[in-house]
């Protein structure tokens, strides 16, 4: 057995080897293909046609559940213990294995489509073609290039190399690699800045060669995010998320079990005091004892009573999901006209964890912020300008025109006209401001066609301030190493570029000193405002005063701020200055002290131009659904790669973070030590807050990686906190956080994000959602529900989740209590039957009873129940709160549902035993026979099951009716049907029960039998519910007694759009620690080349710009992508 | 303008349907359990239960009903000398007095105590095929009759399986003493079965006589009689078709059953029994006693509501006090505790 297991387990996708050393030869492909390495496809799909039906009935019955009903038909077909006749298990079994067949079949051939489109290269592109970089980026691979300047040497041979490559082995690690080139007999060391990691862009240039190196899974993305390639498959999931069912289940189980052992001793016990002197009429089968007979009889009661988690169980609950899932598909609240996305709920199997999540996780860039910023308002010489709002919150000017600036972006929006009107007039120091912004930064620029100019900026910050300045007519243009050339107000002028004093989070500020034409030299700076005005001139002390108030106004709108400073440098001291610039750039020790020194020397006694406000565009409502869910008491922490400064801008800007909340924590330490120190101050702050639950902590990544019980003290402390944001976090720290919190807390998480860099973290989170639109498509893939903006996930959440929760929720409880009572009727009959696992009920209807005649009216219930509708979910996010505690499906309410069907069985087995006891037709004949009590009880049954579902339905609608009264006529006609002459004469010995129902159901004490046990189920329910609701309502109960006072939920009262916040923000918060600046002044960046030119590109390329940390990349791509799609 | 209108559309090409039933605005009744229905209900479920308990109970009181233990456990009894089971052919004989008219029509039933005709592997031990006269069945019945299939020399029973083997086989002759002479009280057999069970359920072949599609086949071992002789006294009465093999082929659901034997309907005794004397004559064939069985007679009359049966009357009557018992403890909390209108 385990040996086939292993061998199904081989051909259903096993385990690969270790690999220890990867070897590569350019252009030689049969060599590189027998070591089989991952080519570039991402294989998820799992069968051929030839395997597909071994290997998934494999699969399937591999689950405990379908393994557990195949045992149990198997068994049927044992005759000495058989109880039921084999159909009753093998037609619902085999309905349910077609079915899953069917979906796994579609599933596969839809992932196998998926795979298609996503072969494109094959493991070696060395010379033999040009890729554009374009295609490479859209079909993500990992593409590891040569060094250049190796390819450009011996680019003359004609393209025919040998490289020879020998490598590290894939890995997750994205800051590391090594290896070696030969080429030509000399051997290159290959380090990470020669390698390009799949989703980077290389920019600057048409095409170079490469070699492939990790292709599809062994992409270092891809080893990134997580173990498995693709989506967790629903087994999984079905584990992970049931596990609370499962183990009810398990119960269930145990239960069944010492209920069969009761009966079986029962059995033992009959058999001993009547079996054995009942032989006259019933003579025991040879060998046969009491010990033996109490054996079979367990596993005939087995069969019987396994109906307590019918097959049915898995069905409806599939089918319940699937339902749900396409609610939030078919949402058009969630559909997002501007792009044409809806919401996508690509599993369906966790639409009720959705209500119940405690934690989200979730990414900053492209979710909480579009990744936008805009130029809004800037303050120059002591004079704002910028947008203006009248008190209603309505703007009062008009829209820029632009027009007159032929190189102006059309995209670019400003709302004050002063502002051109001042720097056409030719303002000095709007012109200097503007300058400024033309001439300090690090950005790229690239123009493809005369005139339409793409920036590429390491941050959005500085592409928003560099096209502000574009628009007001101080267009920069190009550069090289050592020139900026800008058109100012449609005048060419090209400034030498003397010295970049780069950006880092220590400096907080960047200059470049540049010579003018006129041989005027100038440093221009810009950086946080603190920063410049500890460096200003005295003369500017006035100005600074007013622009510190400009500056409390912006900061107070969220805004990001710069301050902007210049001074005009003496050509002598210029001199001296770079010369000794020189020698410290060039020194061997203290290199980086030395130089701050002298940027510190050089960057005093500025004086100040003003300031700007770059807003850092939140997606619409973001705030008011961060303020929903923390109403809802969900915990929202913050994974970003960015910086503490940037991370907690954010925090302000979306609401998560408020003035009134004092007790910042900061856990910022690099050592474990100083964690550990940290940690416990905020602790130790914690415990003596009064206000406990507003707090704030911010993480830094070294906190994570610590030894264990110090990992849990900080979740501890975390987990107090409101509000949490992580910043500097890696994709693979994100998934991290993630597993902590999964792992020591027992809540439901939720991951949400948009990038290739949060995709670990969707996976390793209960749920992930991925936000599809400008980020391409990673974290779509490999999430579970996605949708085009972050406010969806309110919804998402607070009505789709929550309904989902509740109606699976009611779908378990009512589902348990049917086939609990329906299987406990068997347990009191035992006692009256010897034990004999003698079926209160007709075959049929055991097998019809969970098939057909409840199947749809519970499906009604928990496809269309709402307690409130989504207006009032929203009204109320507390209605939220039950199912983070899983209030409805607890063990409690799981006791009580076992409670209730016992009590319902013990009413539904005695009152018509009662009843007919004894009694006879009013003609006189038997009614007490088994045939009738059968058909007696298991009317009883339905009819108690549908009126106590009644009970249960707060949303009637005209579907509920139809289902309802549908599946009871289904059972009168149905059993009327079986019960004819006609099918007893075809089917004779299936269908004993001929004649039951036209000679019971005729009888007035059947009916009255059936209406008492109806009431005496129900009505006990009905008081105890009636009670509760008085004595202890609960939130759903206040809201729903709201709902019939009130139509309909007031209209949310309008946020005022902006806070007032009394502390300014540094907006110099880009999300990398290092400026470019060095390459920028190096001559290592590429020159693009014009398009026109077909000379051999060989002669100046040099190193790629390129960086290994791919989520940097993002944002510079984001700039030029934006402004090619019109 | 009508391009635009497509572009639109293209444009908006993912955008979901707005159906009530995809945005789950489906209109739709919202009860709540309000006081203003729950205890009102209550009250009226209580009267209405009050209502029909006192019907059924006064229906069921003026059934009346005669039982005669006849087992002969007690040393007593005039049955006591059949207990024995050795005894064969042993005739007992049972005297009884009624002092009002016993209201006809009567219905004389027999009674089995501790018989567990609801044991499972009792209840599937026949063959429906031969009993709907399926002579195929005859020659080889389906396995569910063991252990009654075939006899020792691997022939047939027919009828097979423990339900028809143990056919209650007691008769009983009833008889008024009028001035110390015994006088027939004529029993009707007619009719006592279900009318699907006499006409379609179970059939004889059609052979005639019918004795020969018994043929090769053998009488159940503890028959006396094969089974196309059941009756003696009417041939249409006799094979599978026996009005006494049907009632006892509808097997009980309860260890505790009675089982119609005759009615008395005919003749002087068509308005039931006169008050008198009665005695009635046993032929006891069938062991009980060593499974601690019962056996009686029952002589009943019925009613709308069929035969006697105290439990539905009193049921409803209990429910229905309880009921407006409980909407006045409800009607009491509702007054103390009231739903709290304001969070």
């Amino acid at each position: 057995m385990g040996s086939v297991a292993s061998y199904f387990g081989q051909l259903c996708g096993g385990e690969e080897k270790k690999e220890e050393e990867r070897h590569l030869r350019a252009n030689d492909r049969p060599f590189n293909l027998s070591y089989n390495y991952a080519n570039n496809a991402i294989k998820t799909s799992k069968y051929n046609i030839f395997s597909f039906l071994p290997c998934n009935l494999f699969e399937q019955f591999r689950r405990l559940a379908n393994a557990y009903f195949l045992f149990l038909m198997l068994l049927q077909l044992i005759p000495q213990v058989s109880s039921l006749s084999w159909f009753t298990t093998a037609v619902p079994l085999i309905l349910v294995l077609s079915m899953t067949a069917v979906k796994d079949a579609s599933d596969d051939i839809v992932s196998r489509n998926c795979n298609l489109k996503n072969k494109y290269l094959n493991n070696s592109v060395l010379g033999q073609k040009t890729v554009t970089m374009s295609r490479l980026k859209e079909h993500c691979f990992l593409l590891i290039l040569y060094h250049l300047r190796v390819v450009a040497c011996t680019a003359d041979a004609n393209l025919s190399l040998s490289g020879e490559v020998r490598c590290e082995p894939p890995n997750n690690r994205l800051d590391k690699f090594k290896g070696t080139l030969t080429l030509d007999g000399q051997t290159y060391s290959l380090d990470n800045d020669k390698v390009l990691l799949r989703g980077c862009t290389l920019r600057n240039t048409e095409w170079c060669f490469g070699v492939v190196v990790f292709g599809g899974p062994d992409t270092k993305l891809m080893q990134n995010s997580g173990k498995t390639t693709f989506k967790r498959t629903s087994i999984d999931h079905l584990m992970n998320v049931l596990v609370c069912m499962i183990s009810f289940i398990h119960q269930i189980f145990g239960f069944l079990a010492s209920m069969c052992t009761v009966l079986a001793i029962g059995n033992g016990i009959w058999e001993v005091r009547e079996g054995s002197v009942f032989t006259v009429f019933l003579p025991r089968d040879e060998g046969v004892n009491a010990a033996l007979s109490s054996f079979l009889s367990f596993w005939s009661y087995v069969i019987i009573l396994n109906t307590v988690v019918p097959i049915s169980l898995y069905v409806s609950v599939e089918i319940i999901r699937l339902g749900n899932s396409f609610y939030i598909d078919w949402d058009r609240k969630m559909y997002y006209p501007k792009n044409d996305t809806p919401a996508q709920a690509r599993t369906t199997t966790l639409n009720e964890e959705l209500g119940q999540i405690k934690y989200i996780f979730s990414d900053k860039t492209g979710t909480l912020t579009q990744n936008i910023m805009t130029f809004n308002r800037c303050s120059i010489n002591g004079k704002a300008y910028g947008e203006l709002f009248d008190f209603s919150g309505q703007r009062k000017t008009e829209r820029v025109d632009f027009s007159w600036n032929r190189l102006a972006d059309p995209k670019f929006m400003f709302h004050d006209y002063s502002l051109v009107e001042t720097v056409r007039e030719g303002n000095l120091e709007a012109q200097a401001f503007f300058r400024l912004l033309a001439l300090c930064h690090t950005v790229m620029p690239e123009e493809k066609k005369e005139g339409e100019l793409y920036y590429q900026a390491q941050s959005p910050d500085e592409g928003a301030l560099v096209t502000a300045a574009r628009n007001f007519g101080f267009v920069f243009r190009s550069r090289t190493p050592e020139t900026i050339t800008a058109v100012e107000m449609d005048r060419s002028v090209t400034y030498e570029l003397l010295a970049v004093l780069d950006f880092n989070n220590v400096r907080k500020r960047m200059s470049v000193i540049v010579r003018s034409p006129e041989g005027k030299v100038t440093l221009f700076c810009k950086g946080a405002d603190t920063i410049i005005f500890e460096r200003l001139h005295p003369s500017c002390n006035k100005l600074k005063e007013i622009t510190i108030g400009h500056l409390n106004e912006y900061a107070g709108d969220g805004l990001r701020t710069l301050a902007l400073a210049y001074k005009d440098l003496d050509e002598r001291y210029l001199e001296d200055w770079k010369q000794r610039h020189h020698e410290a750039s060039t020194a061997m020790e203290g290199r980086e002290e030395r130089l701050d020194e002298l940027y510190e020397e050089i960057e005093k006694d500025l004086l100040l131009l003003g300031a700007t406000a770059v807003e850092d565009k939140l997606q619409d409502g973001v705030p008011q659904t961060i303020e929903q869910l923390a109403k809802a008491d969900i915990k929202i922490w913050v994974l970003t790669g960015d910086k503490q400064e940037t991370a907690e801008n954010i925090g302000y800007s979306c609401n998560m973070l408020r003035e009134e909340m004092r007790d910042i924590f900061v856990v910022a330490a690099n050592t474990a030590e100083g964690v550990k120190e940290e940690g416990m101050v905020a602790l130790g702050g914690l415990l003596t807050s009064v206000r406990s639950c507003t707090p704030f902590l911010l993480y830094c990544s070294q906190a994570f990686a610590l030894e264990k019980n110090l990992q849990m003290e900080l979740l501890r402390t975390a987990c107090m906190c409101q509000t949490v944001i992580c910043c500097r976090v890696t994709p693979l720290q994100k998934a991290q956080v993630v597993q902590l919190v999964k792992k020591y807390k027992q809540a439901v998480t939720l991951a949400i994000g948009d990038g290739a860099n949060d995709v670990s973290m969707i996976k390793a989170a209960h749920i992930g959602v991925g936000i599809s639109g400008q980020e391409g498509m990673q974290a779509v893939l490999s999430s579970d529900y996605s949708f085009a903006q972050f406010r969806y996930l309110q919804r998402l959440l607070l009505v789709h989740g929550r309904w989902s929760y509740l109606r699976m929720c009611k779908f378990l409880r009512y589902f348990f209590y049917k086939n609990f009572t329906f299987t406990f009727v068997h347990f009191w009959y035992a006692f009256f039957c010897g034990f004999s696992a003698q079926t209160v009920y007709d075959e049929w209807f055991i097998t019809l009873y969970n098939l057909v005649y409840t199947a749809l009216p519970v499906l009604g219930l928990s496809l269309f129940d709402q307690d409130v509708n989504d207006r009032w979910s929203f009204q109320y996010p507390q209605l939220y709160t039950p199912g983070q505690l899983n209030l409805y499906f607890s063990k409690k309410a799981f006791v009580r549902c076992m409670l209730h069907s016992c009590y319902s069985s013990l009413i539904l087995f005695f009152i018509p035993w009662a009843a007919i006891y004894d009694t006879v037709r009013d003609d006189g004949k038997d009614i007490a026979d088994y045939q009738s009590f059968a058909l007696l009880a298991q009317t009883c049954l339905l009819v108690v099951m549908n009126v106590q579902l009644c009970l249960d339905t707060d949303y009637w609608t005209a579907v509920n009716q139809f289902f309802v009264w549908g599946s009871l006529a289904a059972y009168f006609a149905v059993t009327f049907t079986m019960y004819s002459n006609g099918m007893f004469l075809i089917f004779t010995s299936s269908f004993p029960f001929i004649g039951t129902a036209r000679n019971s159901l005729n009888q007035p004490n059947v009916w009255l039998t059936i209406f008492l046990t109806s009431l005496l189920c129900i009505l006990p329910v009905v008081a105890f519910r009636f009670i509760l609701i008085q004595l202890r309502p609960t939130i759903n109960d206040k809201v729903r007694h709201k709902v019939r006072k009130e139509a309909l939920p007031a209209p949310t009262p309008r946020r005022p759009p902006a806070r007032r916040i009394s502390t300014r923000r540094s907006g110099y918060a880009f999300s990398h620690s290092q400026g470019y600046g060095d390459l920028v002044t190096s001559r290592k960046f590429l020159q693009r080349l014009p398009l026109w030119s077909r000379q051999a590109p060989f002669t100046q390329t040099d190193s790629p710009l390129a960086q290994n940390q791919p989520q940097h990349y993002r944002t510079i791509a984001e700039e030029p992508e934006e402004s090619q799609s019109p | 303008m009508g391009r635009t209108k497509k572009m639109v559309k293209e444009e908006l090409a993912n955008r979901p349907d707005n159906t009530a039933f995809t945005q789950q605005r489906l209109p739709a009744w919202q009860p709540m359990l309000s006081a203003g229905i729950v205890i009102p209900g209550f009250v009226i479920i209580g009267l209405a239960f009050i209502g029909i308990g006192v019907a059924l109970f006064v229906t069921s009181q003026s059934i009346q009903l005669l039982e005669l233990d006849y087992t002969g456990v007690e040393q007593t009894s005039p049955c006591f000398k059949c207990s024995d089971p050795n005894a064969k052919n042993c005739m007992c004989e049972l005297t009884f007095s009624t002092d009002t008219l016993f209201k006809g029509p009567v219905f004389f039933y027999y009674g089995l105590s501790n018989y567990f005709q609801n044991y499972r592997s009792y209840g599937v031990s026949k063959d429906d095929d031969q009993l709907s006269g399926n002579l195929d069945n005859f020659k080889s019945p389906s396995d569910t009759c063991a252990p009654y299939e075939y006899d020792r020399n691997n022939k047939p029973f027919v009828p097979c399986g423990a339900v028809a083997n143990s056919l209650f086989n007691d008769t009983f002759k009833l008889y008024q003493i009028v001035n110390g002479a015994k006088k027939v009280v004529p029993l009707d057999g007619k009719g006592i079965s279900w009318w699907t069970d006499y006409n379609i359920k179970y059939r004889n072949p059609a052979v005639t006589p019918l004795k020969n599609a018994f043929n090769g086949t053998v009488k159940p071992l503890y028959w006396s009689k094969p089974a196309y002789e059941l009756d003696p006294s009417d041939p249409a009465n006799n094979g599978f078709i026996n009005q006494d093999f049907l009632v006892w082929m509808r097997r009980a659901a309860l260890p505790d059953f009675r089982k119609l034997y005759r009615r008395i309907t005919d003749g002087d005794y068509a308005e039931g029994l006169p008050a008198g004397n009665y005695s009635l004559q046993i032929a006891y064939n069938y062991p009980v006693l060593s499974f601690e069985g019962r056996k009686k007679v029952v002589f009943s009359n019925v009613s709308w509501m069929g035969g006697k049966n105290e439990f539905l009357g009193i049921a409803y009557l209990v429910i229905g006090s309880l009921c407006v018992v409980m909407s006045v403890v409800m009607l009491i909390v509702y007054a103390k505790f009231k739903f709290p209108e304001e969070e």
